[in-house]
């Protein structure tokens, strides 16, 4: 599936940055406000790499390799998966290992990038990061497992454009819905949505993900967005993969559907959060916990 | 509309894991009312609309969806009851568990031996898993109010558990087993009012220690 | 008491003769060092060269012949003992002597530098006598054919690590590791000496090549045996809960003997388990899950303690308790399928284990050298003190960030590849099976997932906190090591990348001792093909250069201040987070109350407090919590013999007297 790897780039390239415009969009209607324009993200971007930069001086190589690994690791991971009708350019058995694998190593560098300043308030996020992975990532593993045993393969691609035939089947119906609202809950959390983290605070005591990217600025903070509007753009895929209509027919229709999904998805994120409110930072290890406990139920029942 | 029965239990079965996963004592008396309300469609549906059946759905759907929950919270609110549930077991902990005894149920649920039709249905482990969780909250929470709560979760256990014999439990017996969870409520909430004036403080079932010899 | 009668039969095999000139310079290594005992420099130039000739020319014997695939012998007549000395080099043999060989020859160049000879004095000949003797006994291990050689071997590796450990006899806490790693080990190898009793009983012949008799064994006696092995290596293996010794006794040696005893002495446990299983007739499958269950247990235990420690070397031996985890939970796997009859997911489990025993042995050879290097150039182990050191010693700090990502299995590094395949064999098991069964594999992979997640938080924290932000204490700055201690490091390093990128290669060379231990052939196919590693890393690497290169011409002018402080006036080093602070969202939300390490504090009373104190330790839950309390209740209880000790003669000589009767009368009666 090669000659898909062109219009998968350039959709995920060209696509990802809109859904924050969405997000922002939504949650500034909700609030009665007009908000930013739908593209501020691109226009962001095209400033903050024409900008010089900041650097701490007790940062290395290892402060410039986050940003590098963040906007690197979202575009290699979404090789393996499909965007409606474009199918993933690259798969093999046992991909979905890779894919978890591949965000940990944005993870490491990422980490390591917010130790590397040796401010406390970036090492308290860096903490924060790392503990809250560990408890998504097993949820994660648990919903791929249901999806793998449905479809009754290991490879993401196979895995995801033939969900949409299995959802309305009495006995993987339920657990499939389950394992989308652990997905739900994963994509917010990973991507430092509400109700885990604010993006739009900074400083605050209760946030992981922003804190770690105080010190970066100008071209590297751009990467850092442009990277983190592709995870969750990566991300969300899987999500609406659940959601899309069951007949394939063309690669046009079925792509347009994907599109719509996506943005359906942004709206959505900004409807929720709009709606809750940041959650206590003791109560997240419990929500997703929880969370974890629900994939296995969905699992439990698809066994049974 | 064939799975309808089990998107019910199955929700029921996850209001379990929030019922126990949430701090809220608020959100905690909604989810038990929507626990209520949810099993209350049961009977009609499996059983088709018979008067029995009716009556009883609707029956339970005013006690349990409405009149016990309300009453509840009207205790909260008159009481001045804290909004935070004191657990006596981290809420992790006690996820844990409810994870735990469902899984035990499903398996002991495959185990018995049940009619063919009930076979691969989700009364047996909904049930199962409602009780443990009833358990739990006995268990593991503090409050007086909780305690009432879990009752009312016991209670719904045992009335899914009841699903499997709508032909043959009359109506009585169900009616009665409502009204004694509505005079239980009463008690519990004169007994409340006379621990809060005592102890000023917080409810808390702690306290009932100083009554032993 | 050796009166080796050295008539080597000739013509010796070309691999055989290099292996026989690896254990002679090892040989000459041991005793050496002793002649020039006066002389601490010379000694240790004599340690060393013979070590790495040593271990060089083992490296080439042993890959020599794992590419030709073939076993050789050798048997000597030895005239005291009555057996002979008999050596069988196989597949499976080579495959355990390859890391081996290069964790000695990197051993013996590092601690060349490490080393301070002058200081040391007389001890310099001492520990590179043991040194090398560690290393011969090692290799004696795993080429040895009779179980005599075998225990004597082993006995000889215990006892020369138990001298390196204790090389800071002066230090109470050393002295302690020493103590309690003699009475493991020992334990351990009192259960090997009844398995070889009962074994060489049972066949006639202590000798390997007639324990073939002992397939024909009942399935209770075979179980029995299986027990007996698995306890008798699991404490020498580290295998949870036998692993005590363990994170006490690495980290007390130097670095470089740590990195050999975590790196290569803990499989040679794992080396013999897989020898002697060969010889047992097939297991039942609950022994699979019992084995992979230990795994499991390992795993999680070892990484969360690791992730609690203060003390680098302590939380990387840790790290070797979930490492060794893991590879039993391949041994498991590979177990299970095997008695259920799922001959492909036991190829692919037990490729998994034997890869991730080589990829081990590389990227914790490499960090421990790197902790040695950390340790010499700064002068603490306290990962709370130190900080900044990418910045003094970009190198060899370069080098142990590539190593925490090894393993952390980050791919396109090793220990992604053997964290792969073992993945990879849960969800086959997983999809293959039916319900509880399929539910208990695909939980497992959640929970290696879980294991996935804590590996990285250590590690990040390890690498973040040592080497990124400014030190923590003052006098943790840190000098370069020599040259001695960087070359080591930069091998292991190249190839943790390249067994990386080209997995293919290594796992065509463990076919053969995969295929010895399985008894059929055992293939795996890396589905993304020998090159696909290659590809994904150069593409990694490009796409991460293209972008680095780009936005460095962007960045042509930037500015260097120092880090925002957030708003505080003078934020200092010692307000960064440390290791305790680290870990602590971790341990209190995941961990039950006996895992939680341990916190002392005085409290602060008044207004204008008085000198405080802060401390937080992990201490190991199992040994605090279990066995000391155990075997303290059980020395009163012994006491209660000692009144049968009244030191007086009279009162001994009616003890024999009642001995010799009861003797006499149990001889009558039977």
């Amino acid at each position: 599936m090669l000659s898909h790897l062109l219009p998968h780039l350039i959709l995920l390239l060209l696509l990802s940055p809109l859904l924050t415009g969405i997000i922002t969009r939504t949650k500034a209607v909700i609030a009665g406000r007009r908000g930013a324009p739908l593209l501020q993200l691109y226009f962001d971007l095209a400033k903050l790499f024409r900008k010089g930069m900041v650097v701490s001086s007790t940062t290395t190589w290892v402060f410039r390799a986050g940003p590098v690994a963040g906007l690197v690791v979202p575009v290699l991971a979404s090789l393996f998966i499909p965007f409606g009708g474009i199918r993933a350019p690259f798969s093999f058995n046992g991909d979905l290992v890779l894919f978890v694998y591949l965000f940990a190593l944005a993870r490491f560098f990422t980490v390591l990038a917010a130790l590397d300043t040796g401010s406390s308030f970036e090492g308290m996020g860096a903490a924060r990061e790392a503990t809250f992975a560990c408890l998504a990532e097993p949820t994660v593993f648990v919903i791929f497992i249901v999806l793998a045993r449905v479809s009754g393969s290991l490879t993401l691609d196979a895995m995801l454009s033939s969900l949409q035939s299995h959802i309305g089947h009495p006995a993987a119906g339920v657990p499939l819905l389950l394992a989308a609202v652990c997905l739900f809950v994963v994509v917010l959390a990973e991507n430092c949505r509400i109700p885990f983290d604010d993006p739009n605070t900074h400083l605050e005591l209760t946030m992981i993900h922003e804190v770690m990217v105080l010190d970066h600025s100008g071209p590297d903070l751009a990467l850092i967005l442009y990277g983190a509007a592709m995870k969750f753009f990566v991300m969300g895929a899987l999500l609406v993969s659940f959601f899309l209509p069951p007949q394939p027919t063309d690669i046009v229709t079925e792509t347009t559907a994907f599109v719509g999904a996506m943005l359906l998805l942004a709206v959505a994120v900004g409807l929720v959060e709009s709606a809750m409110a940041r959650l206590r930072l003791i109560r997240v290890p419990q929500l997703l916990v929880g969370t974890s406990l629900l994939s296995c139920f969905a699992l439990v029942l698809l066994l049974r | 509309m064939q799975n309808l029965p089990d998107f019910i239990l199955i929700a029921v079965i996850l209001l379990n894991f929030f019922l126990l996963g949430t701090s809220r004592l608020g959100a905690c008396v909604q989810a038990v009312a929507l626990q209520g309300a949810l099993l209350s469609l049961l009977p009609p549906i499996l059983s088709g609309p018979s008067v029995h059946a009716l009556s009883l759905a609707g029956g339970a759907f005013c006690l349990k969806g409405i009149v016990i929950p309300a009453l509840l919270l009207r205790a909260i609110r008159k009481l001045d009851i804290n909004r935070e549930i004191e657990p006596r077991l981290g809420y992790i902990p006690t996820l844990l568990l409810v994870a735990l005894t469902t899984a035990g149920a499903f398996v002991f649920g495959d185990r018995l031996p049940l009619l063919a039709a009930h076979l691969n249905s989700l009364v047996i482990p909904a049930s199962l898993s409602t009780l443990a969780a009833g358990f739990l909250t006995l268990i593991t929470r503090r409050k007086a109010i909780t305690q009432v709560l879990g009752y009312l979760i016991f209670e719904n256990g045992i009335f899914v558990f009841g699903m499997l014999l709508a032909e043959a439990m009359p109506l009585m017996v169900e009616a009665g087993v409502l009204l004694d969870m509505l005079v239980a409520i009463f008690v519990m909430g004169i007994v409340m009012n006379h621990i809060n004036r005592e102890f000023s403080s917080s409810i808390d079932t702690d306290h009932l220690n100083l009554l032993r010899e | 008491m050796t009166s080796l009668s050295v008539t080597p039969p000739s013509p010796l095999p070309s691999a055989m003769q290099m292996l026989f000139l690896a254990l002679a310079c090892l040989s000459a290594g041991a005793l050496l060092p002793l002649v020039a005992l006066g002389r601490p420099r010379l000694a240790q130039r004599l340690g060393v060269a013979t070590g790495l000739a040593g271990g060089v020319s083992g490296v080439v014997a042993a890959f020599s012949m794992l590419i030709s695939g073939t076993a050789s012998d050798l048997a000597l007549p030895w005239t005291t003992a009555g057996v002979s000395f008999a050596l069988h080099i196989d597949g499976l043999a080579a495959f355990f002597l390859l890391p081996l060989f290069l964790l000695v020859a990197g051993a013996a160049l590092y601690g060349s530098g490490y080393l301070d000879a002058t200081a040391e004095g007389r001890g310099a000949a001492f520990h590179w006598s043991f040194l090398n003797l560690l290393a011969l006994n090692m290799a004696l291990v795993v080429s040895a054919a009779n179980g005599l050689v075998f225990l004597l071997a082993w006995e000889g590796m215990s006892l020369s690590s138990f001298f390196l450990v204790m090389h800071a006899y002066q230090d109470p806490d050393a002295l302690k590791a020493g103590r309690l790693y003699l009475i493991a080990t020992h334990l351990g190898g009192a259960l090997l000496i009844a398995f070889f009793l009962e074994a060489g009983r049972r066949c006639g012949s202590l000798d390997f090549s007639a324990f073939s008799t002992l397939r024909s064994l009942a399935p209770p006696q075979a179980l029995f045996f299986f027990l007996l092995l698995l306890v008798g290596f699991g404490a020498k293996a580290g295998l949870f809960p036998l692993h005590v010794w363990l994170p006490d006794a690495h980290p007390a040696a130097p670095s470089h003997v740590s990195a050999l005893m975590s790196g290569v002495m803990v499989k040679t446990a794992i080396y013999g388990l897989l020898r002697m299983l060969s010889f047992l007739p097939p297991l039942p499958a609950w022994c699979g899950l019992f084995l992979l269950t230990l795994g499991m247990a390992g795993a999680l235990y070892g990484i969360t303690l690791a992730m609690l420690q203060d003390d680098l070397k302590r939380s990387l031996a840790y790290s070797t308790v979930e490492n060794v985890g893991l590879i039993f939970l391949g041994l498991g796997l590979w177990l299970y399928s095997t008695a259920t009859g799922q001959a492909t997911v036991a190829a692919l489990a037990l490729t998994a284990a034997l890869f991730h025993i080589w990829n081990h042995s590389l990227f914790k050879g490499l960090l421990f050298f790197g902790a040695g290097a950390v340790q010499h150039a700064a002068g603490t182990r306290s990962i709370s003190h130190l900080g900044g050191l990418l910045r003094r010693l970009p190198l060899v700090s370069s080098l142990i960030v590539l190593a925490s990502g090894a393993i952390a299995a980050l791919p396109p590094l090793n220990g992604f590849i053997s964290e792969w395949l073992l993945l990879m064999a849960l969800l086959a098991l997983g999809q293959a099976a039916t319900g509880g069964t399929a539910v208990l594999f695909l939980l497992l992979t959640a929970l290696l997932a879980l294991v996935g997640g804590l590996v990285l938080l250590t590690f990040s924290r390890l690498a973040g906190l040592v080497l990124l932000g400014e030190p923590r204490q003052r006098g943790a700055l840190g000098h370069a090591p020599p040259a001695a201690m960087v070359a080591p490091m930069l091998v292991l390093a190249l190839l943790c990348v390249g067994v990386g990128l080209i997995p293919g290669v290594p796992l065509k060379l463990l076919r053969g001792a995969a295929t010895l231990v399985a008894g059929t052939p055992a293939a795996v196919v890396l589905p993304f093909g020998p090159l696909w590693g290659f590809c994904g890393g150069l593409l990694v690497t490009g796409a991460a250069l293209l972008v680095f290169i780009a936005h460095r011409r962007a960045a042509a002018g930037d500015a260097r201040r120092p880090t925002w402080g957030c708003g505080f006036l003078r934020p200092n080093a010692r307000m960064a987070y440390t290791a305790g602070s680290f870990s602590e969202l971790a341990a209190t939300t995941l961990l039950a109350t006996p895992m939680q390490p341990v916190v002392s504090a005085t409290p602060t009373t008044c207004l204008f407090p008085t000198r405080a104190a802060f401390a937080r330790e992990a201490p190991d839950p199992v040994l605090e919590r279990g066995l000391a309390p155990f075997c303290g209740q059980l020395a009163r209880r012994a006491y209660l013999f000692r009144k049968l000790q009244a030191g007086k003669l009279d009162i001994y000589l009616l003890y024999m007297f009642l001995a010799t009767t009861l003797l006499l009368a149990w001889a009558m009666v039977g």
